[in-house]
């Protein structure tokens, strides 16, 4: 090797260095220069103060712990004990939580010594250990309190409304009625409510023991009673979910029995008229770039919000999808199986039957299967928007922003429903054309 | 003979068993849709029509509409970037932490992929809502959704290909004292950077099409636009149809250059 070569080489080494450098300095410098005008588009610094940080504690704590309500109908004295102060979480008649005692004076016990009274005459009286103890009373619309001039932050007092805050519970007074917030860890009247014989029963005691309802027996009511329990509605959430699943396998499999015939007509191999094959090719993009949202919006107008539409709208953008995939895995199709079928007499249908389907039936499979576990995840977003399934149960409980419990609930439904799914595509999968490796 | 003909009757009972869950699932759907699918069916033409005609009429407004929602069109291709961005990043180390081999602490290997499990199972409008209710309608809570689920999903798609890394660049490294983010910087990244360049790019297009519908349940963007223009109903469907518009040749564009460079990425590699 002469020195001249030797140059050579070493300046082309030097050049590649260079290149190397700038692109290994580059492109994190860009990506940061980005993040920068991001910062800025996004108005990441008036985000800090639009954040409703009152509203993210309240989702945390209430999503894993219920209220119970203590009210006084300030103008009929009427107290009523419920369970989220939902009616369909009221205490019958004559019941009531064991922490609240006393007839004419009716003593809620809060916890730690947090004591409210309800007295007659429509005052309250609220004992909280080192603080002094306040009384109100509510006359007509307006408050009168004993409570000192300077508050300490978690009392908040008007003659119109008085709010009292303790890690114990809340306490909210009007002229109208006088309202008393106790929390409690867990989902109540997860399995039954209240106005049902099973609440408040051990699972043995409904299983083994005495018959609680004379007219149905112990398994059977109990299970109905769940099944149709008021606040969870255990009924809708499993139909809900169903519907959701069922968007997904109606919308995939039929995508993929509309794109089988079509991605025959836009392989080369297949179909010999180029028009065909450009127009069955140009149809794949067009659906495709359409988007699964374009297509939701316009299919909710003709069918209605519901299962279906979201069904049909996964089928019209997946037709695309499926077809794009479907043409180019028949192009790669070994000709010599083909051939080998033709050789036999087979007729041009058979040799599509015997000759190309076992060829690419394992990489249909995968595909399919694959995306019926994305397109569960795309049901429960469409089911949002055209109004079925899991995801509009989902919103609907997060716009009336007070059931975050329930919220949690269909959250880890739907991720429980994700992951069965991914599970159950794969299980398929390696029951239908083997494990991979 | 008795072996194909069993293997006949499995088939058969498949393609039965396939037949009917079809069949009773449409029906089902159909029951419990509002309207029903043979009287919508001819119907499906006729919202397009109006969309269609309307924008027709009103041709010489469209470029002005498209100006004006451009901005819209940009915050949602902003979204659909930063969050792939962030995923990527996240997706990196879940999957570096993930993949026996490479991992920094080989017994955490089962904890990092569950969570990028769960993190792939979340789908994105759960998170978005909920980020709605805390940090107010805009592009943040639908980037932050996104790019959650992207880290979980190309998490997978990554350690399938790093897997299959030659761990000798990884090794040599390691003798010269190299730390942990130094060999993965140096010794793995090189080797998996095209493939992990072209899942990314494919997660792009995805993003871009998740991000629009985000926008649709009140997270900022086109889709936030669409909503409203859907709103206003007959008389406004000029700025229905630009937004469609935007959004069909937004998302065509990203295909076609994410693809071509995908396949300029994969191609010199060689089987």
């Amino acid at each position: 090797m002469t020195t001249i070569d030797l140059d050579a080489t070493k300046f082309e080494a030097e050049k590649l260095f260079q290149r190397k450098r700038l692109i290994g300095f580059g492109i994190p410098a860009v990506i940061a220069v980005y993040f920068v005008y991001i910062f800025f588009a996004f108005d990441l610094v008036g985000l800090a103060g639009r954040a409703n940080m009152e509203n993210a504690v309240t989702l945390a704590s209430d999503s894993w712990s219920h209220k119970v309500h203590v009210t006084r109908d300030n103008r009929s004295g009427e107290i009523s004990y419920s369970v989220e102060g939902e009616r369909k979480g009221r205490y019958p008649e004559g019941q009531r939580p064991d922490w609240v005692t006393g007839d004419d004076a009716i003593i809620i016990d809060l916890g730690r010594e947090h004591i409210v009274r309800y007295l007659p005459d429509n005052r309250t009286e609220i004992e909280i250990p080192g603080f002094s103890l306040i009384k109100v009373h509510a006359e007509g619309r307006s408050l009168t309190t004993n409570l000192p001039e300077d508050l300490p932050e978690w009392i908040s007092a008007s003659d119109r409304r008085v709010s009292i805050t303790t890690p114990e519970g809340r306490i909210t007074m009007t002229g109208a009625r006088t309202e008393v917030f106790n929390y409690f860890p867990g989902w109540e009247l997860f399995w039954f409510t209240l106005d049902s014989p099973y609440y408040g029963q051990g699972i043995g005691t409904i299983l083994f023991g005495d018959q609680l309802d004379p007219n149905r027996s112990n398994v059977s009511g109990a299970i109905s009673d769940w099944w149709n329990n008021a606040m969870w509605r255990h009924k809708d959430v499993a139909w809900a979910i169903g519907e959701t699943i069922l968007m997904a396998f109606l919308g995939t499999m039929g995508a993929a029995i509309i794109a089988l015939p079509l991605g025959f007509l836009a392989a080369k191999r297949f179909s010999p008229f180029m028009l065909v094959r450009a127009a069955a090719r140009r149809l794949f993009d067009f659906v495709r770039g359409v988007d699964a949202l374009i297509w939701t919006v316009v299919l909710a107008r003709a069918f209605g919000p519901g299962p279906l539409t979201g069904a049909l709208a996964i089928l019209v953008t997946d037709t695309g999808t499926f077809g794009k995939i479907f043409s180019e895995a028949l192009e790669n199709v070994d000709q010599k199986q083909i051939e080998g079928v033709a050789s036999t007499g087979a007729k041009p249908l058979q040799r599509y039957r015997f000759g190309v389907i076992p060829q690419i039936v394992p990489v249909l499979l995968a595909q399919i299967l694959y995306f019926l576990e994305s397109n569960t995840r795309s049901a429960t977003i469409i089911g949002a928007i055209t109004g079925g399934g899991i995801g509009l149960m989902l919103t609907q409980a997060i716009q009336t922003q007070k059931d975050w419990e329930e919220v949690a609930y269909y959250i880890i439904l739907i991720i429980a429903m994700v992951m069965f799914m991914d599970w159950f595509s794969g299980w398929l999968r390696g029951k239908l054309i083997g494990r991979k490796n | 003979m008795a072996q194909v003909q069993r293997r006949r009757l499995y088939g058969g009972m498949t393609l039965l068993i396939f037949v009917v869950l079809m069949v009773s699932g449409f029906n089902v759907a159909d029951d419990r849709n509002a309207g029903g699918f043979w009287d919508g069916l001819h119907q499906i033409g006729d919202y397009p029509a109006d969309v269609l005609s309307e924008a027709w009429e009103k041709r010489a407004d469209l470029p002005a509409l498209i100006a004006k929602y451009f901005p819209a069109l940009v915050e949602t291709i902003n979204i659909a970037a930063v969050s792939t961005l962030i995923g990527a990043i996240g997706g990196l180390f879940l999957s570096l932490l993930g993949t026996r081999g490479l991992a920094k602490w080989p017994r955490l290997i089962p904890i990092f992929r569950r969570i990028s499990d769960i993190m792939r199972a979340v789908p994105e409008i759960v998170i978005a809502l909920v980020l709605i209710f805390v940090l107010g309608g805009g592009p943040v809570p639908a980037m932050i959704a996104i790019a959650i689920h992207t880290a979980g999903a190309l998490a997978k798609m990554f350690s399938e290909v790093s897997e299959n890394t030659d761990l000798k660049p990884v090794e040599g490294l390691a003798s010269t004292g190299a730390t942990w983010l130094q060999r993965m910087l140096l010794g793995v990244l090189p080797q998996v950077a095209p493939n992990y360049v072209s899942y990314a790019l494919l997660r792009f297009e995805i993003n871009i099409r998740a991000s629009a519908i985000l926008g649709f349940v009140g997270a900022g963007g086109l889709g936030y636009e669409l909503r409203n223009s859907m709103a206003w109903g007959p008389g406004r469907f000029d700025e229905a149809a630009a937004i469609f518009i935007l959004l069909f040749s937004t998302i065509m564009f990203f295909d076609q250059v994410s693809n071509r460079y995908r396949n300029r990425l994969t191609e010199g590699q060689g089987q």
